[in-house]
């Protein structure tokens, strides 16, 4: 199929950006939507044209690197499915893509649709985890976990860490992946210890670091590439009130 | 003496203590030097590799009062290779009572590997197996669980016990998410410098030892000498040699390499694990393959049409009585559940012989028909559910309406640098740990050992063992003005320079291509004198032409991913080089390198123990070209060499 694509071009983290439009020929309908851009960074580079940049590196849907507004959508048009992950037979011979970064104050574009994650390692470090230095861990059969609690955490904790969910955010809020953080080591007995210091270092991480507030609005979930639900977050503004009352 | 390579001295494991197997890591860690915990705070290590080698070491470094600079190429130690492992991590835990111990996974561990891996590292990775569940539960990792709260547990690859613990099919990101938030939690408290998006380019050597490493900052292209007591290279695998693979875009082999070609021997690089189901290529435009869980041989049943002539007709067509499930009829008594290596070359087989199917008739059916009648969709739903979608979104067809394509594609390498028992290689204070090192699955890996030994590496054995060499420092302080300092950037900046002014025609990937074409073709599934013969020479001729006509686009002072990708396929070019010595030298059949000459008369894989019994480990090319070969000789005082059966 032959088709156009726009894609967002900027040089530098302090340059302007624009659109810019190119014809891609004769591309597969299997080819994933990276492979397309693939073939058009190879014609690029023989005309002598600088190659787009762009995250990626599993190509299976798990690291979070690959991060694409697809005709304005986080991921592109396919349900729970990232970038790397959505494949050229969901679009049509003809069809004009829009191909842009995440948008976000938290994510500055690096180049082209090259964007800066950190902020999401800090918030993290400000809290994500259970503090078990290697060799002091008991047998892992002292504390069992309940089947329903263990399944509910994993759920939580597959988020890729990818950022669609502020992407999307009209407020360019972190709330849905550090919803999913708290849910994750929450549920588990070995998270209870630091569950209230967590939840309140990590909403303030998420200020500190230029991410904008939640109003609920949705769009998050809607996006997120690992269907974290919505629902998540009023858990994290529970165990956030909880917290706050306690201290 | 011949055209390919030299024979130089035995290369021998001074750390390695002897005595019972059961006691060695034991008394190896009693013999040890220590360092007392103020001075910790005075040595710097640096580890490259944020996967689950390098994210448990850097970890378990730091909170041990070491500072640690780590280092990786993605924008977040999460993203590291580690984190798409889908299936499993073995531990000897005997959770299931079914007979399960520690010599077992021992014992399955060095027979798995074809009898080319040393007993004490394996003795000890089955030990230590056990305390990384625990580390793991302690930090948070979601495991499988039955409803009495318990950790549940499935065999894995063929193995007869229930040792595999698991979380879903995504047991590698679970792992790697906990090593990771311990490895946040260090850089928190600034124990752990995190230099994300930094790639290392050489390594610096001062007096002998190894000290340091250059690094290129991928967003402004800023060349820096980073200083350190000690290095440790957690830099992952080189599948990605082959330019297909199941690895992510980015592993790449140039730490090692760079190690490498300063002095570090790097051992049995052609011992490549070759997956059986993946999904077959789609085109040209084909930028990677995709695994597709082992598990699903447990319900599946492998065949293609009895006749070439059938292969262009829709599955549902051929007759039962014309199709071959050829696993089925070659190895009665395991069937579709025969090891990797045997199921991958069965598939080359009958594609070889024309009876392949889809597109270049380059895949076998794995058809989940009989179970679905067996079972019901619903069962076959709830176990391979997510298998299934993540197959129809790759393929756009419905693997419950008609079989499943499948094909082989690389997956893991065993070889890597040679360390000893301490995990050191042969550069004094560079460890290496992880994929990247050839230590514990000699010519083979079993499945669900990977994460287990790159957590094991990490959290257990490494921070033991460096403590013995650490506690000769602190070393002299180094500045930028030394002379191996000020070599080992210019070496650097050069190799760059050269890069991006040959200004040529054809594209790095090209390249890349053309050289993973090579590799699969002559040292793939099979090999044989001739083809790689053939190879080294071919290889070769691309080296030459990549260095006169690659076209780099860009400057090196900016965020440039095809320099990048230019500076890995240079040093996959010499590794492909040497792979394939490696397997001509290698004139017999073991695990996962299979010699045409060298099979029994109905085919299968025929080791020479009495000439081939070492690893071997190689010193880099020298100035007539050829690389040098030193053996270490293999010993097995408790598991006896015997020959694998599957029949
Ligand atoms: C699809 C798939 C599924 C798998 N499933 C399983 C499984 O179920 N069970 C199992 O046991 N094994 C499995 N494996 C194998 C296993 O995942 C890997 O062997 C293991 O994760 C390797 O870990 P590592 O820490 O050694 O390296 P990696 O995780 O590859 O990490 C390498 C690190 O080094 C960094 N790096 C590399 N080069 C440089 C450089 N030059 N400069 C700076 N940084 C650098 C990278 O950024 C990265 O952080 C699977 C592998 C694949 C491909
Ligand atoms: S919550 Fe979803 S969208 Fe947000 S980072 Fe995690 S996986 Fe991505
Ligand atoms: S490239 Fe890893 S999730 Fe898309």
């Amino acid at each position: 199929m032959d088709i156009k694509v726009r894609v967002w071009r900027q040089s530098g983290p302090s340059s302007a950006g624009q659109m810019v439009t190119y014809d891609v020929k004769d591309i597969s309908p299997d080819a994933s939507f990276l492979e397309m851009i693939d073939v058009l960074n190879e014609t690029l580079i023989l005309n002598g044209d600088d190659p787009i940049a762009f995250d990626h590196d599993c190509r299976e849907g798990i690291c979070g690197a690959c991060s694409m507004v697809i005709n304005g959508v986080a991921h592109g048009p396919e349900k729970a499915t990232t970038t790397c992950q959505l494949h050229m037979r969901h679009f049509k011979d003809g069809d004009v893509i829009d191909v842009e970064p995440w948008r976000a104050a938290a994510f500055p574009v690096i180049k082209d649709l090259v964007v800066d994650r950190t902020s999401f390692d800090k918030i993290i470090q400000a809290g994500g985890y259970i503090s078990a230095p290697t060799g002091t861990a008991p047998d892992a059969h002292a504390t069992p976990v309940p089947k329903k609690d263990a399944d509910a955490a994993f759920e939580a904790a597959t988020c890729i860490g990818c950022g669609a969910c502020v992407a999307a955010c009209p407020n360019g809020s972190s709330m849905l992946f550090t919803a999913a953080k708290i849910t994750h080591l929450g549920l588990m007995p070995q998270g209870q210890p630091e569950r209230d210091t967590r939840v309140i270092d990590m909403l303030q991480a998420q200020d500190d670091a230029g991410f904008g507030g939640c109003t609920n609005m949705g769009e998050c979930a809607e996006v997120c590439p690992k269907g974290i639900p919505l629902s998540l977050i009023g858990r994290l503004n529970s165990d956030y009130r909880k917290a706050i009352s306690k201290h | 003496m011949n055209d390919f390579w030299i024979e130089g001295e035995p290369v021998v494991d001074k750390a390695a203590p002897d005595g019972p197997v059961e006691t060695r890591w034991e008394r190896r860690k009693f013999a040890a030097k220590l360092v007392n915990p103020a001075n910790r705070r005075k040595l710097t290590v640096i580890v490259v590799g944020t996967g689950l080698a390098g994210g448990s070491a850097a970890a378990t470094l730091a909170e041990a009062g070491y500072r640690v600079k780590s280092y990786c190429y993605q924008d977040s130690p999460r993203r590291a290779h580690s984190i798409a492992a889908q299936g499993g991590i073995n531990a000897a835990k005997n959770y299931r009572n079914d007979g399960d111990s520690v010599y077992r996974l021992f014992y399955d561990t060095v027979k798995g590997g074809d009898f080319r891996a040393r007993e004490s590292n394996v003795y000890r990775l089955a030990q230590v197996s056990v305390n990384i569940i625990d580390q793991c539960v302690a930090q948070g990792v979601p495991f499988a669980r039955e409803y009495g709260g318990l950790l549940d547990n499935r065999s894995f690859g063929g193995t007869q016990v229930s040792r595999t613990f698991y979380a879903r099919g995504q047991t590698g990101q679970q792992l790697l998410l906990g090593a990771y938030q311990a490895m946040e939690r260090q850089i928190g408290l600034g124990n752990i410098e995190m230099n994300a998006r930094h790639e290392m380019l050489e390594l610096i050597i001062v007096d002998g030892k190894a000290r340091g490493i250059v690094v290129r900052d991928m967003v402004t292209g800023e060349i820096t000498t980073e200083f350190a007591d000690a290095v440790v290279l957690a830099s992952g695998g080189y599948g990605n040699v082959f330019f297909l693979s199941t690895n992510a875009k980015g592993c790449n082999v140039t730490a090692s390499w760079r190690a490498h070609r300063k002095g570090a021997l790097f051992a049995n690089p052609c011992y490549t694990q070759i997956h059986p189901t993946c999904i077959p290529e789609s085109g040209s435009h084909q930028s990677k393959l995709t695994l597709m869980s082992e598990s699903l041989r447990n319900d599946g049943r492998v065949w293609v049409p009895k006749r070439a002539a059938d292969c262009q007709k829709p599955a549902a067509e051929i007759a039962e009585e014309d199709r071959d499930y050829y696993l089925e009829r070659i190895y009665p008594s395991f069937g579709n559940l025969v090891p990797r290596d045997i199921a991958s070359r069965a598939a080359k087989n009958v594609c070889d012989e024309g009876r392949g199917v889809g597109p270049g008739g380059l895949g076998v059916y794995l058809d989940f028909a009989d179970a679905i009648k067996r079972l019901g969709r619903k069962a076959v739903e709830a176990k391979y559910g997510n298998l299934f979608e993540m197959y129809e979104r790759i393929t756009g067809e419905d693997p419950y309406a008609t079989p499943m394509r499948i094909y082989p594609a690389v997956h893991y390498t065993m070889g890597g640098l040679w360390v000893d028992y301490d995990l050191q290689s042969t550069i004094p204070g560079l460890f290496v740990i992880g994929e990247a090192n050839f230590s514990d699955h000699g010519a083979n890996r079993l499945g669900a050992s990977a994460l287990m030994q790159g957590l094991a590496d990490g959290y257990f054995v490494l921070p033991n063992t460096i403590n013995n060499y650490l506690a000769a420092g602190p070393f002299p302080s180094l500045s930028e003005q030394d002379a191996p300092v000020v070599e080992a950037r210019k070496q650097v900046e050069d190799r760059i320079k050269k890069l991006l002014e040959i200004n040529g025609d054809r594209t790095v990937d090209s390249f890349h291509r053309e050289l993973g074409q090579i590799m699969w073709e002559y040292c793939g599934m099979e090999r044989s004198e001739e083809g790689l013969t053939k190879a080294v020479g071919l290889i070769r001729a691309l080296k030459e032409e990549f260095w006169t006509r690659v076209k780099v686009p860009g400057k090196g002072e900016e965020l440039n991913q095809n320099l990048e990708k230019a500076g890995r396929v240079a040093d996959f070019l010499e590794l492909g080089e040497l792979m394939c010595i490696d397997a001509l030298h290698r004139r017999e059949s073991c695990g996962g390198h299979f010699r045409a000459e060298s099979q029994t008369p109905d085919g299968e894989a025929l080791r020479h123990d009495d000439e081939f019994s070492y690893a071997a480990a190689w010193e880099y090319f020298g100035a007539d070209g050829k690389p040098t070969l030193h053996k270490e000789e293999l010993n097995f005082e408790y598991v006896h060499p015997s020959t694998r059966s599957y029949k």
